[in-house]
């Protein structure tokens, strides 16, 4: 049994740790070691609390603790890469599943008597905890599916789903105090407790229902985001400032995510929030502007040549890449390019893909160094001076209809600017337009071609023409 | 009714060139044409009658037959007087064909006279837009390519000397300077050429978008000192220029004429004469042994002491005036026209079923349509593009944001502090100190993370979120202080929740471990 002050000194180290493991993050280098100082103050944590404060059950937590391990470390193994997006979901919503049953084993537990306005505040925090555990564990469970595929992937509109939003909010804070009166009154207020749980299930589950695919890193980032408020309100309910401290790390880590990702694709981060992006509707301002010119198809055997011709080349990888898995291949691509002494780099949109820094991670597991991957802002200047531009399964990211429509539901996004190189390859499967459902006149213009086909097929054969 | 495509044996004299090549014939009959070639049209540019006949085109013999039995005829040079048969190739046009050749259609008003009487479309290559689109099918831009490299080949043929530079057992060499007058595509190709070769390329051109072509190319951009406006006419040729910019010019050709050894002049307007650029002084005040190939020989020379069509020597300087150059690398050109012309029937047949479609909604068609079912259609309508960046063309996206926002900015984020300050207070007057104090973590803990979470690279955005999910599972904590519990439910629950924070913990840290393992330079 620890005391409480080899407690508490061993949740400064571990808090200190995790700021370490966030820090590490600024840059390659540095991050391996941040990961270990986040392990090692994960330990720290979980041996003090255990000496501290477990007295009994021990083979029962021993083995919680084991099984839980081994699902985690079995699951981190098998993952592929280009799911990465589904495991982080799936993961959120554990944090959240676990919040809320903690929230309700605090509730349940009368082991420490509140009085007054402690019990008051004491309740609001469980009440809260539990509400945002809630939404994270549906709205991750929902993310989740969307993200591998198991149910669809556009918007979900209800009808006044606004209303519906309001209502549920209003009948959360009702409920809420009906909750604090009964608990102050020593009633049993179990049921309001469980009224709450369900709306807030409802609520996470229609809020990411109602957001389409494009806006996913949003989603993501924000219920990553919405896991550490979990662990911050599950903090105060114990009057834990370990919980606290780590929750509000994680929390402003995923807000600050999320601004990032609301920012690159110009959008308020509310408007995401209340869903309705990229449906017919809204893309009215699109459809009317009829993009002029025609398209012009390319062979394999003439990107080869232009490839051969080229001095800088630049790949802009987005979500296609990811569901023809082509990485493999478009590293191999990219290592004969630049053995015949191409420059050869990649620009990388904030949001391509399905989460913040998905294209990043795809590229490093093929092994692409990272030093030739570059961010759009660092390198949307040089298009001018690069010969080819390759885009893999890449839409929105690079329709100039951002700069050029005004009244395009895309306008104002950054985007990259492929169409001042040279020659733009874009290749596509079919003439579909991106998940914003907007035209892209990137695809007309006299310096684009269009390869069509498979993105990992017809870099498979740009591979064997460039031998 | 698939049409056939007739490509007849050039007649004119020491023209090695033609009109298609067994490469070429293949694409054509994806197209759905029928392909028919004179009996030793290709020879002149080593493509025998055999590999015609294998790449699948009917070899013909009579000449007055394949000219009958086509449809559409593909040539190089415009319809001249036969030779052999003693008659004009244009007489032996039916009504209803079409012609697709080179025919200098500013020059040649009568030809297109003739052309128009017999009923018949013609495409005069010519024509074809200089836009990005129309590239694949820019038959002058090919033959241009070719006759710069090989006016540098010409050149070093007559130069006495090495064009790099060595030092050898045998003393010093110095590298040869050449100065290449207009860098368009067959300027750019000299440049090119010349520099690979080894010697000091200086190339000038009065369109400053040239300057990046020139040097990326290896040569020297010669600047004028003078102030005046871009020289970039429309369709990618230069215009004339004002008289002070041509006097500025003209005394610095007079400097560079001292040094150079070698000159090439590619300077030309479309449909008028040569601009004369390289005077009588000028030869004159070049080395003994230098020379001079004149790309603009057919239309008058850039230096008038020029001849076309032969080699000449005034002033001790050898002046090249040859007009044949694309046809002096027969097999190559003809590939490359052959190409270009393949492209073209390709944007005239958009069914791929071997029937021609003149489109004037096409730009390409329109411009290189000079007779359209026996009616001139020349000239066409100025073609929009230019390949010259506009001044203008990038139009700032909300360029000029409001000037208003950062007063309110401000006002508004004012509000905002003196409403968090007072929700502050409000908090701290009736809360416990208990939570005060978690509450003070609290939000130095949301600073700490603004400020470490910023520092984070783009690139690791996804590790940062596997890595966060991992260390929010320190909500476990939450559940081991309920494991203990005697309650069975709360020590089920609990450990329901040590179970899957478990999983989150260990696989959020060993999945970030795997990603971050795969980050190398």
């Amino acid at each position: 049994m620890l005391s409480q002050g080899v407690m508490t000194a061993s949740y400064i180290g571990a808090s200190i740790l995790f700021i370490l493991a966030l820090g590490g993050l600024s840059s390659q280098e540095s991050s391996k070691r941040g990961n270990y100082c986040g392990m090692a103050g994960m330990a720290l944590a979980l041996v003090a609390t255990i000496l501290g404060v477990v007295t009994a059950n021990w083979e029962i937590l021993a083995a919680a603790m084991i099984g839980g391990a081994v699902v985690g470390f079995v699951l981190a193994k098998k993952v592929q890469m280009t799911q990465m997006p589904e495991l982080v979901a799936i993961l959120h919503s554990m944090v959240g599943l676990a919040a809320v049953l903690v929230g309700f084993a605090t509730f349940l537990d009368h082991s420490t008597a509140y009085v007054g306005a402690e019990k008051t505040i004491h309740d609001i925090e469980i009440y809260l905890g539990i509400l945002i555990g809630a939404l994270t564990f549906s709205g991750s469970v929902i993310a989740y599916l969307k993200l591998s595929a198991k149910i669809g992937g556009k918007p979900l509109l209800l009808p006044a789903r606004h209303w519906l939003n309001l209502a549920m909010g209003i009948g959360a804070i009702v409920v809420g105090t009906m909750f604090v009166s009964q608990s102050g009154a020593g009633e049993d207020a179990m049921t309001p407790l469980l009224i709450m749980t369900a709306i807030a299930l409802v609520f996470g589950i229609h809020m990411v229902m109602a957001i389409g695919g494009a806006d996913m890193p949003v989603v993501v980032s924000m219920l990553n985001s919405y896991s550490g408020w979990a662990a911050a309100a599950t903090g105060f309910m114990l009057g834990n400032d370990l919980l606290i401290v780590v929750g509000a790390l994680v929390g402003s880590s995923g807000a600050i995510l999320s601004y990032i990702m609301c920012k690159a694709m110009n959008r308020k981060f509310l408007a995401v929030i209340a869903g309705g992006f990229g449906t017919p509707k809204a893309s009215a301002g699109g459809d009317s502007a009829e993009v002029e010119g025609e398209i012009t198809p390319i062979e394999s055997d003439e990107v080869v040549a232009l490839l051969n011709e080229a001095k800088e080349v630049m790949i802009i990888p987005g979500y296609g890449m990811a569901v023809a898995q082509a990485q493999h291949t478009v590293r191999e691509m990219v290592s004969k390019l630049r053995a015949k002494g191409k420059n050869v780099r990649f620009g990388i949109h904030p949001v391509a893909g399905r989460m913040p820094g998905h294209m990043n991670v795809l590229l490093a597991e093929a092994k692409v160094p990272y030093d030739i991957v570059f961010e759009m802002e660092e390198i949307n200047d040089d298009f001018p001076d690069v010969d080819v531009s390759i885009v893999i399964g890449a839409n929105d990211i690079v329709n100039p209809a951002a700069q050029e429509v005004p009244d395009s539901p895309i306008a104002g996004m950054p985007v990259l600017e492929p169409w001042n190189g040279e020659t733009t390859i874009i290749l596509k499967r079919s003439m579909a337009t991106g998940y914003a459902g907007v035209e892209n006149p990137l695809f007309y213009k006299d310096n684009s071609r269009m390869l069509f086909g498979d993105a990992k097929d017809s870099i498979d054969s740009l591979v064997k023409g460039l031998d | 009714m698939p049409l056939t495509i007739g490509v007849p044996k050039e007649v004119q004299e020491n023209e090695r060139r033609v009109a298609t090549t067994p490469e070429a014939i293949g694409q054509l009959q994806k197209l759905g044409f029928e392909v028919a070639v004179e009996s030793g049209a290709g020879a002149a540019a080593k493509f025998t009658d055999e590999a015609y006949s294998e790449a699948g085109a009917s070899v013909v013999a009579d000449t007055k037959e394949l000219w009958a039995s086509s449809d559409i005829i593909l040539k190089v040079r415009a319809p001249q007087q036969h030779p052999e048969l003693g008659v004009n190739e244009a007489d032996l046009l039916k009504e209803g064909q079409t012609l697709v050749s080179f025919m200098a259609p500013a020059q040649n008003p009568e030809l297109l006279e003739t052309l128009a009487s017999k009923k018949i479309n013609a495409l005069a290559v010519e024509g074809i837009p200089r836009i990005s689109r129309a590239q694949k099918m820019d038959c002058l831009s090919s033959m241009a390519n070719i006759a710069g490299y090989r006016a540098v080949v010409e050149a070093a043929q007559q130069f006495g000397r090495f064009f790099t530079g060595q030092i050898t057992a045998a003393g010093k060499i110095p590298p040869a300077k050449i100065l290449v007058i207009g860098a368009g595509v067959a300027g750019l190709s000299a440049i090119g050429t010349a520099a690979s070769m080894g010697a000091i390329v200086r190339a000038f051109d009065t369109r400053m978008e040239a300057k990046d072509q020139v040097e990326s190319l290896g040569g020297e951009f010669l600047v004028l000192e003078f102030d005046d406006d871009d020289g970039s006419g429309e369709g990618g040729y230069a215009k004339t220029m004002s008289d002070e910019f041509i006097a500025a010019e003209m005394a610095m050709f007079a400097e560079q004429a001292k040094e150079v050894d070698i000159v090439i002049t590619t300077a030309l307007i479309p449909g008028r004469p040569a601009p004369e650029l390289w005077t009588e002084e000028m030869v004159k005040s070049m080395k003994e042994g230098s020379v001079i190939v004149d790309l603009a020989a057919e239309m008058g020379g850039n230096c008038k002491l020029t001849e076309a069509n032969k080699i000449v020597t005034k002033h001790g300087v050898t002046l090249i005036g040859y007009t044949d150059l694309p046809s002096r690398l027969p097999t190559q050109s003809s590939q490359l026209y052959a190409t270009n012309l393949r492209h073209l029937m390709t944007d005239m047949c958009p069914e791929k079923d071997g029937n021609l479609v003149i489109d004037f909604e096409d730009e390409v068609v329109r411009g290189a349509t000079v007779v359209k079912a026996g009616e001139i259609t020349w000239p066409p309508p100025a073609p929009k593009l230019s390949a010259a960046p506009k001044a203008e063309a990038k139009p700032e996206p909300q360029a000029a944001p409001e000037p208003e926002e950062p007063k309110s900015k401000v006002g508004s984020n004012i509000a905002a502090a003196v409403i968090a300050g007072a929700a502050l207070l409000g908090m701290g007057a009736v809360a416990p100190a208990d939570f005060m104090a978690h509450f003070t973590v609290f939000v130095l803990a949301c600073f700490v993370g603004y400020m470490v979470v910023w520092n984070v690279t783009a690139s690791l955005h996804t590790p940062l979120m596997s890595v966060t999910n991992a260390i929010s599972s320190i909500i476990i904590i939450g559940a081991l202080f309920q494991i203990s519990s005697s309650d069975g439910l709360l020590m089920w629950l609990s450990a329901f929740a040590v179970f899957i924070t478990m999983a989150n913990i260990v696989g959020g840290f060993a999945v970030t471990r795997r990603m971050l393992a795969m980050f190398q330079k």
